[in-house]
Formats: structure tokens, sequence, C-alpha cells
């Protein structure tokens, strides 16, 4: 069933001096099916960043319309939660207090007990337990970003919202909280929305992967299905047959430079 | 800290003190009439042997007229910083409304809380009315100017997670805004704390309230020079104790970004 659509939504920015307005992507459409992990992946400023935010609604879309479950969405809720590419965690709360604010406002009719054993639980998948306590400037990149993860996780959201997650951490910590997601996100059944720009990334994570053009006037230029069944393992990936395939097809678009082609899609099954 | 720095610090401290009361008694030696340091510590010893004492309404002990300023302080500073916190997170909330009012800020802030003091006399009537008064006024602009400040400032992140939780405005102000803005508002509160105290003294020694400004002016009026040095002595004094409770609540809520 769909569960998130975009609908031509365009996005433009005001530029002083100029009479037209900055394009920053035009008529993007998309559709993300209940229980997918679906990545947009694109260069550095081709506005994939902006578009998440207009799903999560705290950013407004110049023209279009975004709707989850078939209702459209206006302003931000606790169905769509994200995380940050800067894990957006509050430096004056720990780690159990920043998840505790969620949960909270997740579920006001709770009591103490309750909310505490909620948050108790989401720290221990994260792998954070005995670090309820530290302030997240304590913290390393990976473990800050586990817990960006647990205060999206516990909400329960429809859908996952995922704005270059690990971009912050180092690579070997990164590779390990890529797999420990895969994992939550099989075990809970969500739906994941991401943006990236690292190829890699998507082809380890993602069930489909949205490649989008470089702004100005960006759009969705081509889609991907990654066939590579489940469970994929870091290493274990580059073996299959078809990761050179999906990888060489991403690296040529995205080192491409002269006019977009219209988009196609190809399906590259195992 | 360094041990042996903070050592080398306090021998320092004490140098300047001892250059301070030799630099003293060597005017003292020159204006005749000036009393010397000795003649103050023991005007100090004789108030502060019986600090409370009650002779009448006009002649009570220092602590006592301490106690009075303090009071004057504390009631005119907390309402004064309620309100402009308050008004702060308004403001810093609503950069429309900050641009507009700012310059009105400046021009406020910039006029001595004195100044006001005999437009508040002739509006209320009353001389300890119009002390609060004044302690309230010099209260309020730094901490206005900064809560909205620190409110404005605060990262847009933790807006946007604050919207996308649907936080109430209750848990958004307290669990979001004023931890996130705390640091710049407690600065704000100590230099309000700051004025306030200095504006305490010439309103109580203006409007004869009693209260350390108060003695200090009467005491000027005995022409006991040896007594107004003492309360200045004193007055400093109070002031540093203030700020360091200050330096303690800074400390408490400060944040690692």
């Amino acid at each position: 069933m769909e569960l998130l659509k975009v609908d031509r939504v365009s996005k433009y920015f005001q530029t002083t001096g100029k009479k037209q307005d900055y394009c920053v992507f035009k008529d993007v459409s998309l559709a993300v099916i209940e229980k997918e992990f679906v990545a947009v992946l694109g260069h550095s400023g081709c506005g994939k960043s902006t578009l998440l935010n207009i799903i999560a609604g705290i950013d407004n879309a110049t023209r279009g319309y975004v709707f989850l479950d078939a209702k459209e969405i206006v302003g931000p809720g606790l169905e769509r939660m994200v995380v940050f590419q800067n894990f957006a965690l509050m430096p004056w709360l720990t780690v159990f207090g920043n998840i505790r604010i969620a949960v909270k406002a997740a579920y006001p009719a709770w009591n103490r007990h309750q909310i505490n054993e909620w948050v108790q639980k989401y720290v221990d998948m994260v792998g954070l337990t005995g670090a309820e306590g530290k302030h997240p400037s304590e913290l390393s990149g990976g473990m800050k970003q586990r817990v960006g993860l647990a205060r999206a996780f516990c909400v329960q959201p429809r859908i996952l919202l995922l704005d270059e997650p690990f971009a912050q951490i180092d690579a070997l910590t990164r590779g390990v909280i890529q797999e420990e997601l895969v994992r939550m996100w099989f075990k809970t059944g969500i739906t994941i929305f991401m943006v990236t720009h690292d190829v890699d990334e998507a082809i380890l994570l993602s069930d489909r992967i949205l490649l989008m053009s470089p702004g100005p006037d960006a759009k969705i230029m081509d889609e991907i299905h990654v066939g590579i069944p489940r469970p994929r393992g870091r290493a274990t990936i580059i073996e299959h047959p078809s990761y050179y395939a999906v990888r060489n097809r991403i690296i040529k678009f995205l080192s491409q430079r002269e006019e977009p082609k219209p988009a196609r899609t190809m399906n590259l099954v195992a | 800290m360094n041990n042996s720095s903070t050592k080398g610090s306090l021998i320092l401290s004490l140098v300047f003190l001892l250059v301070f009361l030799g630099f003293w008694q060597l005017v003292t030696t020159r204006i005749k009439s000036l009393p010397g340091p000795w003649p103050v510590a023991e005007t100090a010893y004789y108030f502060l042997s019986d600090p409370f004492y009650d002779k009448g309404p006009n002649d009570q002990g220092i602590g006592t007229l301490a106690l009075y300023s303090l009071g004057r302080l504390s009631l005119g500073f907390i309402s004064g910083s309620l309100v402009a916190v308050i008004l702060g997170v308004i403001l810093g909330l609503n950069q429309v409304l900050f641009k507009a009012v700012n310059p009105y800020i400046q021009v406020l802030r910039a006029i001595s809380p004195i100044a006001w003091m005999p437009l508040l006399l002739y509006s209320v009537q009353n001389s300890n009315i119009t002390a609060l008064l004044v302690v309230f006024m010099a209260s309020v602009w730094p901490t206005l100017a900064n809560t909205a400040f620190g409110v404005s400032s605060i990262k847009k992140d933790y807006i946007s997670v604050s919207n996308i939780l649907q936080m109430n405005p209750i848990s958004r102000v307290f669990k979001v805004i004023l931890p996130g803005a705390g640091p710049t508002i407690v600065a704000g509160l100590r230099i309000s704390m700051g004025s306030a105290w200095v504006a305490v003294v010439p309103a109580e020694a203006l409007l004869g309230t009693l209260g350390l400004g108060y003695f200090v002016w009467n005491e000027w009026n005995n022409l006991s020079l040896t007594s107004v040095i003492f309360a200045i002595l004193i007055i400093g004094m109070v002031g540093v104790c203030i700020d360091f409770l200050f330096n303690k609540l800074a400390k408490g809520l400060a944040y690692v970004d």
C-alpha cells in the first residue's frame, strides 16, 4: 500500500535583486510503499534535504502536495520522525532525557513509570545501556546518532525520515550503525525514507534508490530497484553479482553533468 | 585550576590590598580630615558587633539596614526579571515584533533608573514604592535584551524537533526554549542584578527609605566620614556575595553544545 506520496512538489527560493526566483527542484513526484526503505541519492546541494524537510513539514513547498496515508500533510507531526544529520539533540538533556521528551510528547497519557520503561527499552535497543546519564557533549558521533535513532523509533512513527544520518560519523562506526538500523527497521516493520550522497550506503540499505539530478531545477531522473537479497552485510554485498551493475549505474549518473535525460526505470532483480 | 597559580593570585591579591591600604594611609596624612584605615576598622567593629540594634525608626543596626536594601533589591529584581523574561521570550520568538520594539528597548535601557525617580515619586506619592520601581526599572532591560537575543538564537534544529514532537506550548517553553536560552538569560540576569544593586543605593539615599543608601546619606549629613567609608565597603561586599550566587547559577545552567 502506498504510504507516502509526493505529488509534483517544487521549491523556489526568493533571490534578492533577481527577476526570477531560484528553483531548487521542480515537479518532484515519488511514492513510498509501506515497509519500504527508499533512498534519494544526489549531489550535495541538489535540494534533497529540502525535499525531506518538506515531507517532514518543517519546510514549505512552493507548489505541490505531500500525502501520508492519503491525507495531505500540513506542518510537522509525530507520525513523521526525522533523524538529523547533525543529530539535533538537546545539549542540556541527558541521553535518557532526550529520548524521554519524545516519549512524553507521543504518549501524554502515560504515567512516569510507563514512560521511563519505554525510554529504557529504546536505550537498550540502540545499545546505549549504561550511558543514559551522559550529556550529548560526552558522546561520540556514533553514540549521538544512536540517541537520534532511539528518539525517532520510540514514538513509533508511520515513516522515518533520515537526513544523511551517518554523514558525520567515522567510517568504521558508520558500518556498524547502518547494520543496526537495518535490524531495527526489520524488527519494527517501519517505513524509511532517507536522503544521502553516499552510494554504498544507499545500496546497502535501500530497496529502491531514486537518483536526483544536481540543482538548480533538480529532478528525480532515475529509479533503481536494488534487488540484492537481505540480509545484506557490508562485506558480503560486494560479492553479489548485481552489486557492481547497480553501483556503476549510480556512479555514471553522478558523474554526468550534461542535460539530464527523461526519467525511466530499470529493474535489477537478483 | 592549577593549584600553584591560584596560590600566586592569592598572594598578589594580598599585596594589592596592602598597597591600597598604604596609599590610603598616605592620603590621610595629607588630608587630615579624611579618616584612615584604622578609624574605619574601629567603626566597622562598632557597627558589626551589634548589627541588628534598634534605637528607634531612624537608627537601626547595619545588618537590619542591609536586609532592608536586600529585600528591596530582591522584590524589585524578581518582579523586574519575571516581566523581562516573559517579554523576552515573546520577542525572541517573534522576530517582527522584536525588530519593532528593539529601538525602544535600546533607548529605555540607556536611561539611568535614577532619572525616572522624580516622575515615579510624583506619580505614586510613596517613597518605598518608588524605590522598588527604580530597582524594577534597573532590572528589566539587560535581562529583556539578553532573553530576546538568547531565545531568537536557539538553534533552528531544536525548534524543529519540538515542532515534530508536537510539544505543547508549556513544555516547549520549559523544556526547549528556556533551557536553550538559559545561559544567555542568566548572563542578562547577572548584569541586571548588578545595575539593580547600583540603583538601590542612590534611590534609598534620595528617597530616605531605610537601607544602606539611606545610611550613607545620613552619615554624610552627620559628617561621619568613617561611617560613610564603612558603608561603601559593606555595599561592595554585599554586591560581591550576590554576584557569587549568580556565578553558581550560571555554572548550573551552562551546557556544552
